[in-house]
């Protein structure tokens, strides 16, 4: 991670990501946001199919090596915060968590004008990237959704079980 | 003879300086700010900075050099994450001899419940007007080893008082007796990239619940002109009130270090340029700002102007009178209320 203007007590929410030099497979991932848009799609698809069985063996049984394996996942390619809450699909596949404000509607007012971090500036702003990533989507209008706040208890768990659960509950009568 | 002072509206007058003005139909606060906007008037606010003391003379005095030409006074919350007198306690102390103050709220430095504490008391306490604001990173200010809060955004804050307001309700759905009456406002920068993004941001924070907005200064006005069209295609400026930030510089050298070190700031090398070849640079700054304010006024969908003149507050009403934007139009001020009359055999 980039070293903020002055150090400071603050961490955003999550494991912290590999050091800011490392390549970043996060950028690479919202320049190709229309490919990984169509496999989650697929993937997401099989999560609804596979909601009946994964109720059977126990969402609670499941949640810690479902949990990790989403985080392995989802860390490498999008340096994932296991908010447990994902909005992938609505920012663009840039996660919003990895904002220093953790801002989950939009950019702050203190981007920069290369389109950096206000507080790390050696940063792409998580927002800039995510209006990039949103217009190389077909579900890219979806950036105008306003999201309610984060809901904190969820941190830490699956969000792929949280989805094949809505899943299940919307099929349900 | 002399031409008798301009009047402010009746509308803006209550019977006594600290009373609460009557209620307007399809108003939602009792605020002068949101009346000024609704009749159609070119609005001026302005921004206090915040006293670093437990003084109240120092409030009044900071305020009382805006009277009589501004509609609205901003009270900012730990601008800058520098740690100041907080927002709810000036706009309390400001209702209290008659002003209309518009709380700003960070989310920077409370969670939902204080925030929705704020909220109630502040409401019971008279302010009409709320900004919503997401706050500068702790990393600027005087406390960088603060732990940052930021359990809400800008935009999910405003959705939060709404509700708080139009359905009686606390986010956790909990029933409120009586709620706030509350003006909403939302803070957006056109000069901040990603610049296609800003009108669908401002959208956004409308369908949110933002019915006033206040943007960052404003220096580059065909930036402006873009962003403007923009929402004016999106119908934002007839859903929404856009007041534009302005501001004076002080010199080339502030106006350098403010572009360099405050987050946000967009200040054309052709504006440094002009203030860097004039004789009195304090001058040409108080020149460029009356100047922007009049074009401001031309631009189709400006409401208004929020005038930020940091450390030059003194200069504020001046740049409004040259500017001739409130058109022979008086902003409340005390001496306006009609005085009572003493009730001598009530006397003892």
């Amino acid at each position: 991670m980039a070293e903020p203007l002055t150090p400071s007590a603050f961490e955003p929410r999550g494991p912290r990501p590999p050091p800011w030099r490392a390549p970043r497979l996060r950028l690479w991932s919202v320049r190709n946001a229309r490919l990984l848009e169509a496999v989650y799609a697929a993937f997401e698809g099989v999560l609804g199919a596979a909601a009946p069985l994964l109720a059977r063996i126990g969402f609670e049984r499941l949640e810690r090596p479902v949990a990790f394996v989403e985080r392995k996942v989802k860390g490498a390619l999008f340096d994932c915060r296991m908010c447990g809450d994902c909005a992938l699909s609505t920012t663009g596949l840039s996660c919003p968590m990895n904002c220093p404000k953790a801002l989950r509607n939009g950019p702050c007012g203190g981007v920069r004008a290369d389109g950096n971090c206000e507080v790390y500036p050696e940063m792409p702003c998580v927002w800039v990237k995510a209006y990039e990533g949103s217009l190389a989507m077909k579900s890219g209008a979806r950036i105008a959704e306003i999201l309610p706040p984060a809901d904190h208890r969820l941190k830490g768990g699956s969000s792929w079980l949280k989805r094949a659960r809505e899943k299940l509950a919307g099929a349900a009568p | 003879m002399s031409e008798p002072l301009p009047q402010p509206h009746p509308h803006d007058i209550g019977p006594d300086p600290g009373a609460p003005l009557v209620d307007l139909p399809g108003h939602s606060s009792r605020g002068r700010l949101e009346r000024v906007l609704r009749r159609g008037e070119f609005a001026v606010t302005a921004e206090l900075n915040p006293p670093d003391s437990a003084n109240p003379d120092d409030v009044y005095e900071r305020a009382k050099i805006f009277e009589g030409w501004v509609d609205g006074i901003n009270a900012t919350d730990g601008s800058g994450a520098h740690c100041h007198m907080s927002s709810v306690a000036i706009c309390a102390l400001l209702t209290r001899v008659g002003y209309s103050p518009v709380l700003q709220i960070s989310c920077r430095d409370y969670n939902r419940i204080a925030i929705q504490g704020n909220v109630l008391g502040a409401a019971a306490l008279e302010v009409g007007n709320i900004l919503c604001l997401t706050g500068d990173g702790v990393q600027c200010g005087d406390h960088p080893e603060a732990k940052p809060v930021f359990d809400l955004d800008s935009t999910s804050l405003l959705g939060v008082i709404r509700r708080m307001r139009d359905e009686g309700k606390f986010l956790s759905g909990r029933k409120i007796t009586t709620p706030p009456r509350v003006f909403l406002g939302a803070a957006e920068n056109p000069f901040a990239p990603p610049y296609d993004f800003r009108p669908l941001r401002l959208a956004k924070k409308v369908a949110a619940g933002a019915q006033f907005v206040q943007t960052q200064y404003c220096f580059d006005l065909p930036r402006l002109r873009s962003f403007m069209t923009r929402c004016r295609d999106m119908g934002l400026t007839e859903r929404c009130f856009i007041l534009v930030g302005v501001g004076p510089l002080a010199s080339a050298k502030t106006a350098r270090w403010m572009r360099a070190n405050v987050a946000g700031v967009h200040i054309p090398d052709e504006v440094i340029a002009r203030l860097e070849g004039a004789k009195d640079q304090k001058a040409e700054g108080k020149r460029i700002c009356v100047e922007m304010i009049q074009q401001l006024h031309e631009e189709r969908g400006v409401a208004g102007v929020h005038v930020m003149a940091y450390r030059q507050e003194q200069y504020v009403s001046e740049i409004v009178a040259e500017s001739g934007v409130l058109k022979g139009r008086a902003p409340w001020r005390r001496d306006f209320v009609p005085k009572m009359q003493a009730v001598e055999s009530f006397t003892p």
